[in-house]
């Protein structure tokens, strides 16, 4: 559909891809914060996380917090990772992904002379995208070892089990953190992206379509 | 924050210290406001919204779900890892929510294990009676709610063998725990019957030290560490929730592993 001024409007995030995106938004925000009210009880590393950012209160209200967003979390991601995989979205989104692509658009990204196309991600990004959905697979594991350590035994057996679960969930609560960093700041530079994950839609110009 | 153990450094011992009246001043809340919903309701949510009770209901509402949800998860028949001696985390860290010069000082003497409920026989227990009965020894690892863990040994008698021989209906629902040190638990049934599941009389193979719930405790490692109340003086089968000191502020019940 071409508008006035000889754009095109294409929908570059389907209506899955956004409801999901927006929930697992507001669970990620909850886990974090409420993981971080939980970490507090005993610290792992020589520092605490301050009051205003963490949620519950105290630990119970941490741990009832985290134990009920959890739900949302997985649910929201079980329903994102049927869908890639079941509408081929993750094939088409993030695939091909090449050590020389990631190289190439690294250095362009650092550069500045790496052009953002609507409804096409590069290859940075693929990389970025794929490792925060290996990591957010890693939280949920792990964090499912440290609720279940007798029944999910399985989970934390063969690297050590309970302890190690503990710093395996705190890196990949560290890993989801920095992307989501990297994430609101490529927004803030590129902020057409924005609207774009709520409405859908993206105004290609013309001479972008087609590439 | 569990009832046992803290092998704290002096840094993580003073953070303790710092949560402790914010603990103590929402017990205190909760109590005024009465009674074990209330009290978990005030507290669950850490904010205050001028809904803050509809945010408090929902929590409290999951957590109720994920007791179901851990009930259907357990099994009896899954053990908790069992560890080498050499493993034993020493010193042992104390954990309460009181410090450890509070702790109950109780003479095996004077010392009865009350039982109540649904029991054929409610005869009190000595600690002599307790030995009588068939011992067990375990190597586990306590976990605490507030994350650290520590391997430990304890030593006892099976709490399945010893809800037989008072003739207990296993089919109820729960066995509740009342301590000398104000403490108090309860346990579901099929917890109580798994194998590893012992009221404590040892500890590394010497009766409990005074710290570690001296002369009785519960010592469940399908559990949280909160789970396993010291200084027990009674012990009763039910059907009807009987809560827990920290259940009762919003901990979660079930609190399994």
């Amino acid at each position: 559909m071409d508008d006035a001024r000889g754009r095109e409007r294409v929908v570059v995030h389907p209506a899955i891809v956004r409801l999901t995106h927006w929930i697992n938004a507001a669970a990620i925000v909850m886990m974090v914060m409420s993981g971080w009210q939980i970490y507090d009880a005993s610290p792992l590393l020589p520092f605490t996380f301050p009051g205003w950012a963490v949620l519950g209160g105290w630990l119970g209200g941490g741990i009832a917090w985290h134990l009920a967003a959890m739900w949302l979390l997985v649910g929201n991601g079980l329903l994102y990772v049927v869908y890639g995989v079941a509408s081929r979205h993750f094939a088409h989104a993030f695939l091909p992904l090449t050590p020389r692509g990631v190289w190439r658009d690294l250095r362009r990204a650092l550069t500045f002379q790496l052009p953002h196309k609507a409804g096409r991600y590069n290859a940075v990004q693929r990389l970025l995208y794929v490792v925060v959905l290996l990591l957010g697979i890693a939280a949920v594991l792990s964090g499912l070892g440290l609720w279940k350590p007798v029944q999910l035994s399985w989970i934390g057996a063969p690297i050590g089990g309970y302890p190690t679960l503990r710093w395996v969930h705190f890196f990949a609560m560290t890993g989801i953190v920095g992307f989501v960093a990297i994430h609101l700041l490529l927004v803030a530079l590129v902020p057409r992206t924005l609207p774009a994950m709520i409405t859908g839609r993206a105004r290609i110009p013309a001479t972008e379509t087609g590439a | 924050m569990s009832t046992e153990d803290d092998k704290r450094s002096p840094q993580r011992r003073a953070l303790a210290d710092a949560m402790r009246p914010k603990l103590e001043r929402i017990g205190r809340r909760g109590l005024l406001r009465g009674g074990f919903s209330l009290g978990a309701l005030t507290m669950l949510s850490g904010c205050n919204l001028a809904d803050g009770d509809t945010v408090d209901r929902i929590l409290l509402a999951m957590s109720r779900f994920n007791d179901r949800v851990q009930a259907l998860l357990f099994s009896g028949h899954a053990l908790a890892p069992t560890y080498a001696e050499d493993r034993i985390t020493r010193p042992f860290p104390y954990n309460a929510f009181y410090p450890i010069d509070n702790a109950p000082d109780l003479d095996a003497a004077d010392w009865k294990l009350e039982v109540s409920g649904l029991v054929a026989d409610r005869t009190p227990w000595t600690v002599e009676r307790l030995r009588a009965l068939p011992q067990e020894s375990q190597i586990t690892r306590l976990i605490c709610v507030e994350g650290w863990s520590a391997i430990g040994q304890w030593g006892g008698v099976p709490l399945r063998t010893f809800l037989e021989r008072v003739g207990a209906d296993t089919r109820a629902r729960y066995v509740g725990f009342k301590c000398a040190d104000r403490y108090y638990g309860s346990i579901d049934m099929a917890s109580a019957l798994q194998p590893q599941t012992i009221l404590a009389l040892d500890f590394e193979k010497k009766p409990l030290p005074s710290g570690f719930g001296y002369p009785l405790r519960l010592r469940i490692p399908t559990k949280l560490g909160f789970k396993n109340p010291k200084f027990i003086t009674a012990l009763f089968v039910t059907n009807d929730y009987p809560g827990g000191y920290w259940e009762d502020q919003g901990y979660n019940w079930f609190s399994g592993s």
